[in-house]
């Protein structure tokens, strides 16, 4: 038997190499890692905080959460958000629609100062706030004189909120409306419509997917902001303590299972709001215009202008 | 209605799009306008639709004889159909051809059984009665393109303007949508402009066309008249092939560069260059050649179509297209890199200092 015919009639190894992955070890490591580094980064502390918020079981649970300073919080935070986020909205739209759909002087610096709140340090915007609205700020006299209290009251806190959430709505729209253009719309004002009918009919049905996907972060934001309010709260218990800063008063009295307890509500918030923002994200797979067009089964022949002789 | 474009001038900061354009459309045509991309074309059309404001100063744009150019284009009554169509993407087709009968002010709206009556009537003229409820993403770019039309002239528009209507469809469609919209448009007679890059659709389907360039109007006339009578060189080379032959002028005739006949060497002022504009079909290619045929070289025979195609080369001139019926191809037996004599049929000549 020459050598060649052997070669050609020896059987192929039964496992062979792949040509387009990874040896087994490297993928196994890689992925092993990333496992590790989840587990103890993400889900780790997600367990642990349910894990102490019942350490001293339901009943101290449910007690944390009836406690009225809680209870405050918890109104605290809502109305927060009850303003911010529709505030918040109205400013989205209208700052998305001139940015995407018109040309002018000045987007640039328009959209600089979109970003301006994810740029500076939630810390750093509140003492602005301060040094505006303080005593000794530059409106600081002025407001008192008028028996206005903005800071370490419910106003400030509302205006911290806003300053922080500002981007999140408008930087979800712009590329969104800026990718579907302005032809819609020239075909709506075409057929006669108005600003008004154009934007409610056409417009905002085309971004509501996206729009809402903005306000569930906004929101999430909203909820969750700490260092800014911090700063302009004045952590008055029952009074200007929204619920992250009522879970670090907690913890600072040692109170750790009530800490807790209120950090879990902020923890479902925040699983909530993946679970929203999934199926939003899902929805607009699916049914989203921009993502992809189904295929098209209809033979165009058989419907063809052609037809039209009969 | 008819259309007036008197004197448009539009610029875009330093870039002139218009330069003092003017044109007539008559009642009942169906005019295309045709030139390259810069051309000023779909500008000139949405001016007309007024999408687009023309210069301060400018002229104006009269829709029988009133002008409009103050008016928005909701006011107009024009009916524009998009080039990406720009269907309302999350309305079904009934709802987006429904849109402009809804959108009409409260005494001047129709009832709902009105509307629906109106919605399936188009939806019936441009045969897609059946596809009431799909949404556009549902449909194919045919049929998207007729969902637009039906839209545009629901609003019963006193002018249709057309962007680039077939560009987006494949060449089959494309015939076959070019011809339905001619018998649509006969039919109902309605003012139309179209623009379109693709000459042979302009040629197919309209009554006049508008070749532009630049921002200028290089001619009008019918398709006839712009094939077979190019007002100048870039007409010519812009509609259909076209070979180029380089000569002097003697007499009113062009001596072609390289023919045996040339003219004599006086001592008189040099006579000027001019240069031939001859279409494929009309070089003749024969066997023999007498001194006013040009000697070239076959390089390329291609089969495609109704007509045999050769490339030939010439001694220091640029290769030249011929095209041959294929009888005549026959009866010739020409060979590659054979030998030939040209003659030119229905040559027009300009002078060479005409720049394009």
């Amino acid at each position: 038997m020459n050598p060649v015919s052997t070669l050609a009639s020896r059987p192929a190894p039964a496992r062979r190499r792949s040509a387009v992955t990874e040896p087994a070890v490297v993928r196994y490591a890689l992925i092993g890692g990333m496992l590790v580094v989840v587990g103890l980064f993400l889900v780790l502390p997600v367990v642990l905080i349910f894990h102490e918020a019942f350490a001293d079981g339901w009943q101290l649970y449910l007690d944390a959460l009836r406690d009225d300073d809680t209870v405050s919080a918890i109104k605290l935070t809502l109305i927060a958000a009850a303003f911010a986020v529709p505030l918040n909205v109205l400013f989205g739209i209208a700052a998305s629609w001139c940015i995407a759909k018109f040309e002018f002087v000045g987007k640039r610096l328009l959209l600089a100062l979109i970003d301006l709140p994810f740029a500076v340090s939630p810390v750093i915007s509140g003492l602005i706030y301060v040094l505006l609205f303080g005593l000794q700020g530059w409106f600081g006299q002025w407001l008192d004189k008028h028996d206005i209290h903005l800071l370490f009251a419910v106003p400030g806190i509302v205006m911290a909120t806003i300053f922080v959430t500002f981007p999140f709505v408008a930087r979800e729209l712009i590329p969104l409306m800026e990718a579907q253009g302005t032809d819609e719309e020239q075909a709506a004002l075409s057929l006669g419509a108005g600003g008004w009918r154009v934007f409610r009919k056409v417009t905002l049905p085309n971004i509501k997917w996206g729009l809402l996907y903005g306000v569930i972060i906004c929101n999430a934001r909203a909820m969750g902001e700490f260092g800014a309010v911090s700063v302009v709260s004045g952590h008055i218990r029952g009074e200007t303590n929204t619920l992250p800063l009522h879970v670090e008063v907690l913890y600072n009295d040692y109170q750790f299972s009530a800490a807790f307890a209120v950090a879990s509500l902020l923890t479902l918030l925040a699983l909530a709001t993946l679970v929203a923002k999934s199926i939003v994200e899902w929805r607009t797979g699916a049914g989203g215009p921009a993502h992809h067009e189904p295929g098209l089964p209809v033979t165009v022949t058989q419907i063809a202008p052609a037809g039209a002789d009969a | 209605m008819s259309i007036q474009v008197i004197n448009i001038r539009k610029t875009f900061d330093n870039y002139v799009a218009l330069h003092d354009v003017s044109l007539h459309v008559g009642k009942g045509e169906l005019v295309a306008l045709l030139g390259p991309s810069g051309s000023g074309k779909t500008t000139l059309l949405r001016i007309i639709a007024g999408m687009e404001e023309p210069d301060p100063g400018s002229g104006a744009i009269r829709f029988h004889d009133q002008d409009v150019s103050g008016r928005r284009v909701g006011d107009r009554q024009v009916g524009f159909v998009f080039q990406h169509y720009a269907l309302f993407r999350h309305m079904t087709v009934f709802e987006n051809v429904a849109f402009g009968l809804r959108a009409r002010p409260s005494r001047s709206r129709p009832s709902k059984r009105e509307i629906k009556g109106r919605v399936s009537e188009l939806l019936r003229l441009v045969q897609l009665e059946r596809f009431g409820d799909r949404l556009p993403t549902q449909l194919s770019g045919g049929q998207r393109q007729r969902v637009a039309l039906a839209r545009a002239l629901a609003v019963e528009p006193r002018v249709l303007l057309l962007d680039e209507p077939f560009g987006a469809l494949d060449a089959r469609v494309r015939r076959d949508l070019r011809r339905w919209l001619r018998r649509l448009h006969d039919e109902m007679h309605i003012t139309s402009v179209f623009v379109t890059h693709d000459q042979e659709e302009a040629l197919e389907l309209a009554d006049r066309i508008v070749v532009m360039n630049e921002g200028r109007i290089e001619q009008i006339g019918t398709p006839e008249e712009v094939y077979d009578k190019p007002a100048n060189p870039f007409v010519y080379q812009f509609l259909g092939n076209v070979n180029l032959f380089h000569g002097r002028l003697d007499h009113g005739q062009l001596r072609v560069d390289g023919t045996d006949n040339h003219t004599p060497e006086t001592a008189g002022p040099t006579p000027p260059n001019g240069i031939a504009y001859v279409r494929p079909h009309d070089v003749e290619v024969a066997r023999t050649g007498n001194g006013d045929s040009i000697k070239a070289r076959i390089a390329q025979i291609n089969f495609a179509g109704p007509f045999v195609y050769l490339l030939l080369n010439r001694e220091g001139a640029a290769p030249v297209e011929a095209a041959l019926p294929r009888e005549r191809f026959r009866e010739l037996a020409l060979q590659q890199s054979e030998e030939v004599f040209l003659t030119l049929r229905n040559a027009r000549i300009f002078t060479e200092d005409y720049s394009i």
